[in-house]
């Protein structure tokens, strides 16, 4: 099977580890991945801050850049909601993709049909790490050994926007030495919310600082999550409270195997 | 409270372009005893609407229904308030529109005036806090008394309201015994005295100051839940039974409902009437819920005003992407989930529709001209809690980012957000920017200052790594070595 | 957004009629015409000793007092239930079947509607008894629609005490089925257990303006 990793600009720039765990965790299971060099961003940030025309410039380029692979994997759930839903009403949207006025409304060029087709087309094949592992290459034991105190995170687009459920979960149960330890609140969400957290930092650090209580409540060493994003808010949090607690991409946790860990 | 930034930002000193929503949130989240009270409250109601909903096994194709009956009706609205009109008109009521706040005020206040009395009873309303009827009616002379418990408790405590379903959800049972011993007697019957905080010993003390009031007042002001089309009947499902004596004793009753109240058929409720109260109260039912068509010969008022009100909603409806949030039926769900709401308070909102509902509807109804309306599609985290519990299915993660397409944004944002798409355009720029930041990685301090202080203020700034990941992935063949 | 209100004013109230249907017809003059689908239970039918027993368990969840009992025993448990309370006087509907009071004795007051009790007058009552139009078993509701034995609204309103009687056969499974049953011409009234708030700390506590006290009698024959 063909894969590209989509690795996400902010994982590319600060948390190369979780590009480097996916790798060597997709190869183990049999995979061969590429990394297609032309790859930047999603445009999320673009979208959620009131940007659509700049987002939509971006997803083209990710569109041209992932076509015609049989998947594209990305440690990110929120980058995958991106693609997978908000990408498809980008480009179904008269108002910002090519059209022209009819005879009441927008109606869409021959080059806007086709960038919505092949929106279609790519967004179908993303998937979240999680996810593709457990619906696509259909393993729950990823041959991973871990032996910590672990508490998982569902971020909210994983939980609400890609219903994944209790994927993480099961790949994480089947990791040899892990202790799972339930996150109390862990549906709510932890503050980050992309520009949130700059727009609004008085809420933004309050849910963060609820949410650093539930963690530390566990007891566990190490909180993990499918998305650095939100990592990077609440680890943030954490090492200010010098707590201890660490995190980490749940990729990086399937990737570790005996001797390694 | 949001008051003073009503006055042009431009030239003042103090403010550094932050907008309405975050300074009154920052206010609020210092505020521990509210923060206690609301999270209290919205942790209670999560729980018991969860229960009463996971009842059903035909929840979601409930929720379905009420979302798809309001859509049709909304694309149909023209003939539904028609209709409606005449169903009212044939059963002895009287029709009025009301095209704005403005016009529905004069309407209701010359009604009350014709018939002479100075003061009326009123079942709580949003659509009459909406358009500041009390206010108007004080100006004419009249009186209007609140009768629902929050809404007494917010008048009595000359507070405004933070909640769509219980106006004073920040007050807890201490403080509402205070502004009931306080400020009883200026209204009429004081509280007793030694009355406790007990919820019980504040409910009968309501219960007497309003008793005599009920009895005697001849014009009721109240809004509705639901207006029937078909049949020209008004639905209000309420708690207390204050909504009853209002409707029931007074000789004359006023009902001041927005235009997208309308459903089509008398069916239509056996949907609504079980979407509502689990969502809102988390019951699985209401205790008490009126319906009235026109007028009864020797049951209830003998005079019955409609007044439809736009005030802003055509507007709402011509946004194809805005419009669903004309579906809500206020149960307020979105409010009781959303971690926002929880800690910022309703009043941070500056609206009398606070939370997520509030920041997709406010900016609509009043536009984003003003700072505090322009903040309010920005004040989400987009988790994406409201749109899983409403139970009209109002996707407001989606509202909220149409909106912020369109509201104003702060020049260096946009400055900043346009060179982030010019370096993520080409894999090239963004290459350069990683290396320079790798290169410069131990220069960056752990906090930062100016704007990015909103995040380091209580976090670490990540490390940035020694070379980025497809740096690796090149020198290393994809770490094939 | 709307015009300011101040030329408009004076203008005859279809002024507005006209310009808000103007402005609701170019609204949405584009938009689709969405289907609705009613893929949701309706048409449920239960054994009657279900829907007595889950209406029963129902009501007393909102702490109403319940009692289930065969025809023949409405009388007794009417008349102890008016001890209980220590009702003197009580708002009788017209056309409430005579048959439920007769165990009542001299010592209760009858207060009927005929001419019309003021509301000063009902507020002096202990209590008021009376039938239903419809009841939900799921949602453990009563319907009143101020027919015979229930009278006008007011009556079941203003005393502080009401004694409901429910017949095994006016109980339908849900909402949908009352729905089906009532009339919308009539003016209803819903009642789920007693008068309650939610408005302090968003809990439930029983007993504001409406009976703070509701008795059922469930007849099962």
């Amino acid at each position: 099977m063909r894969v590209a990793l989509f690795i996400t600009c902010v994982n590319d720039t600060l948390f190369p580890q979780t590009g480097k765990a996916v790798v060597t965790l997709l190869r183990r299971l049999g995979c061969e991945v590429e990394f297609p060099r032309a790859q930047t961003c999603c445009g999320q940030m673009h979208l959620n801050t009131g940007y659509p025309r700049e987002s939509l410039r971006l997803a083209r380029h990710f569109v041209d850049v992932f076509a015609g692979y049989d998947a594209v994997v990305t440690p990110s759930g929120s980058c995958t909601a991106m693609v997978r839903e908000q990408y498809p009403r980008l480009a179904h949207n008269p108002h910002f993709a090519a059209a022209r006025s009819g005879a009441r409304r927008l109606v869409p060029t021959r080059a806007g049909r086709e960038f919505a087709a092949a929106v279609d087309e790519v967004a179908s094949r993303v998937y979240d790490l999680t996810e593709f592992l457990i619906d696509v290459l259909e393993v729950e034991d990823v041959g991973a050994y871990f032996p910590h105190r672990v508490t998982y995170h569902p971020t909210c687009h994983s939980l609400r926007g890609l219903r994944l459920g209790d994927r993480p979960l099961r790949l994480l149960r089947a990791v040899r030495g892990l202790e799972l330890v339930e996150l109390p609140g862990a549906e709510e969400c932890c503050g980050f919310g992309g520009t949130f957290a700059v727009k609004n930092p008085a809420v933004s650090a309050a849910m963060g600082t609820d949410k650093v209580r539930n963690v530390l409540d566990t007891g566990a060493e190490v909180l993990c999550a499918a998305d650095n994003s939100c990592l990077m808010h609440i680890g943030g949090t954490l090492r200010r409270q010098r707590s201890g607690v660490r995190v980490m991409h749940i990729a990086e946790i399937l990737a570790q195997t005996e001797g390694r860990a | 409270m949001g008051g003073s930034g009503t006055s042009p930002a431009r030239g003042r000193v103090v403010d550094l372009g932050m907008p309405e929503f975050p300074r009154g949130a920052a206010r609020a989240v210092a505020d521990s005893q509210l923060r206690f009270n609301l999270r209290k409250a919205t942790h209670t109601i999560r729980g018991k609407r969860a229960n009463v909903v996971a009842e059903l096994p035909d929840w979601l194709e409930l929720r379905a229904a009420g979302k798809a009956i309001k859509d049709h009706t909304l694309r149909n609205l023209d003939r539904y308030l028609i209709r409606l009109e005449r169903a009212v008109t044939e059963a002895g009521g009287h029709v009025h529109w009301a095209a704005d706040a403005a016009e529905a005020n004069r309407i209701v206040t010359d009604l009350v005036k014709a018939t002479g009395e100075t003061s009326v009873v009123k079942v709580k309303s949003m659509a009459t806090q909406e358009i500041g009827l009390n206010e108007a009616l004080a100006e004419a002379g009249i009186t209007a008394y609140e009768t629902d418990l929050a809404e007494l408790i917010v008048q009595l405590g000359d507070d405004r309201p933070s909640h769509i379903l219980v106006p004073a959800i920040h007050r807890n049972r201490a403080e509402i015994r205070e502004i009931f011993l306080d400020h009883m007697g200026e209204w009429g019957r004081p509280a007793p005295e030694g009355l406790t905080d007990e919820p019980r010993a504040l409910a009968e003390a309501a219960r007497l100051h309003l008793r005599e009031r009920f009895l005697s007042t001849k014009v009721a002001i109240s809004g509705a839940n639901f207006m029937v089309a078909e049949t020209g009947t008004l639905v209000v499902l309420e708690s207390e039974g204050n909504g009853r004596m209002c409707l029931t004793l007074p000789e004359t009753l006023i009902s001041v409902v927005g235009i997208e109240k309308v459903v089509p058929t008398w069916r239509d409720l056996e949907v609504f009437l079980q979407l509502l109260p689990r969502s809102s109260t988390g019951e699985r039912m209401n205790p008490y819920t009126s319906t009235w068509t026109g007028v009864t010969p020797g049951d209830g008022p003998r005079e019955f005003h409609l007044v439809l009100l736009d005030n802003g909603r055509t507007d709402v409806l011509a946004d194809e992407v805005g419009r669903q949030a004309l579906r809500c039926i206020r149960c307020s769900a979105c409010l009781n989930v959303c971690p926002v709401y929880e800690r910022a308070g309703g009043h941070a909102y500056g609206s009398v529709y606070p939370g997520p509902i509030g920041a997709i509807l406010t900016p609509q109804l009043r536009g984003m001209a003003s700072p505090l309306d322009a903040s309010l599609p920005y004040a989400s985290s987009l988790c994406g809690a409201c749109y899983d519990v409403c139970p009209v299915a109002i996707d407001i993660p989606t509202v909220l980012v149409h909106l912020r397409a369109r509201a104003p944004h702060p020049p260096a944002e946009r400055t900043l957000l346009r060179a982030a798409s010019w370096v993520l355009a080409r894999a090239s720029r963004l290459a350069g920017v990683q290396r320079l930041a790798s290169r410069l990685r131990r220069l960056i301090p752990r906090r930062a200052p100016g704007p990015l202080a909103a995040w380091t203020d209580t976090r670490d700034v990540p490390p940035v790594p020694k070379e980025p990941f497809r740096d690796w992935w090149d020198r290393t063949e994809g770490g094939a070595e | 957004m709307t015009p300011p209100a101040g030329p408009s004013a004076g203008l005859p109230a279809t002024g507005s009629r006209e310009r808000i249907l103007a402005r609701i017809r170019a609204a949405v003059a584009a938009a689709p015409e969405p289907p609705v689908r009613r893929a949701y239970r309706t048409g449920a039918r239960m054994p009657r000793e279900t829907l007595i027993e889950l209406f029963a368990e129902r009501v007393r969840d909102y702490r109403a007092i319940v009692h289930t009992v065969p025809g023949a025993e409405v009388p007794g448990t009417v008349a102890a239930a008016l001890a209980r309370r220590g009702v003197r006087r009580l708002v009788v509907p017209a056309h409430l079947p005579e048959a439920w009071l007769e165990r009542t004795g001299g010592s209760v007051e009858r207060l009927a509607d005929d001419p019309p009790l003021p509301a000063a007058e009902l507020d002096r009552a202990d209590g008021v008894i009376s039938g239903c139009a419809v009841a939900i078993a799921e949602t453990g509701t009563i319907v009143l629609d101020a027919g015979p034995g229930q009278g006008r609204r007011a009556l079941t309103l203003v005393p502080d005490y009401h004694l409901c009687l429910v017949r095994a056969e006016q109980i339908v499974p849900r909402v949908p089925e009352a729905i089906a049953r009532l009339d919308p011409r009539r003016p209803l009234t819903w009642i789920s257990g007693p008068s309650a708030t939610s408005d302090i700390e968003l809990n439930r506590i029983e007993g504001v303006h409406g009976p703070r006290t509701l008795e059922v009698v469930i007849i099962t024959d």
